[in-house]
């Protein structure tokens, strides 16, 4: 019986003194931040700790920053578990699909386009541009310069050039 | 990134570092978009000229390449025809009257820009009227 006492006794004091030994929150907290701030790839990220367990909130640059800085947080002494909050920035939005005008306008400017240039045939179907016949080297650039302004979907050279 | 924007690498490349402004460049049906405005009509010849190294017939039939000049009213554009004068019209289309004529060479000046193909002019003798911009060369 008294060694029983004794022995629980001594199991308190050891289990009193091994939870006073734990590092406290704000210590772990503190150590967070500290490896935070040594890594770039962790700007942004903050940690609040209770009981151990590290809360980590903010925006970062992308997802291998985010697991950067769980497995950071996971490292330090103290902590028990990370609930991993951060935020990475959407992706761009993909560019914006090009403008292309309608077939009545793309037949009104094909058809200054070539005004100069007669023996160049131009149709216009669906926004894609089709010229036929033929032209000299030196036009062809001022002609597909004209063209390309025009915002067709495509242009269909088929000019035999002289 | 794309076989296209592989292709065209080149002309990205140097409309980035010409300065274009309101830059894009996507993709539509397998037909490469690029469009912008070029601070100067040199740069839009420069991107014209690596085009034409790329596709010297243009025939490829995968690239629209878009680019206009920025240019504000006041600024004076030089006639840039073959040879002949350039028809000056009442409305912005060769359906339009002709209401004057800039000679071959002639600087006149740019009133407004209405469209990439129409642009107001007026001549030093005072006529005003839409001129077809392709040949106007920007001074």
């Amino acid at each position: 019986m008294k060694v029983s006492k004794i022995l629980l006794a001594v199991f308190l004091t050891a289990a009193v003194s091994f939870i006073g030994c734990k590092p406290k929150d704000s210590t772990i907290q503190k150590n967070i931040a500290d490896k935070f701030a040594a890594n770039p790839e962790c700007a942004g990220a903050t940690a609040t700790v209770s009981d151990g367990v590290a809360t980590l909130t903010g925006e970062v640059k992308d997802d291998m920053c985010k697991n950067t800085a769980e497995t950071t947080a996971k490292d330090v002494k103290g902590v028990k578990s990370v609930v991993n909050n951060l935020t990475v920035p959407p992706p761009p939005p993909p560019p914006a699909a090009p403008t292309v005008s309608s077939d009545t306008a793309l037949s009104q400017g094909v058809t200054d386009a070539t005004k100069d240039f007669p023996t160049v045939k131009a149709t216009v179907n669906n926004g894609e541009i089709t010229v036929t016949g033929s032209i000299k080297r030196k036009d062809l650039t001022t002609l597909m310069q004209s063209l390309n302004s025009l915002h067709p979907a495509k242009i269909n050279n088929q000019l035999t050039i002289k | 990134m794309s076989a296209l924007q592989d292709k065209y690498k080149q002309l990205i490349d140097a409309a980035n570092a010409a300065g274009i402004s309101n830059l894009q460049v996507s993709e539509q049906g397998n037909v490469l978009h690029i469009s912008g405005d070029a601070p100067t009509g040199a740069a839009k010849d420069q991107l014209w000229e690596i085009y034409g190294k790329i596709d010297p017939d243009y025939r490829a039939g995968n690239l629209i390449l878009d680019i206009d000049v920025a240019a504000s009213a006041g600024t004076k554009a030089k006639v840039t025809t073959d040879s002949t004068a350039l028809n000056i019209r009442k409305g912005p289309g060769t359906d339009q009257p002709i209401v004057g004529k800039a000679a071959h060479g002639e600087i006149v000046t740019l009133q407004n820009k209405t469209n990439e193909q129409w642009w107001l002019i007026k001549t030093d003798t005072g006529v005003e009227g839409y001129a077809y911009a392709q040949y106007l060369s920007l001074q």
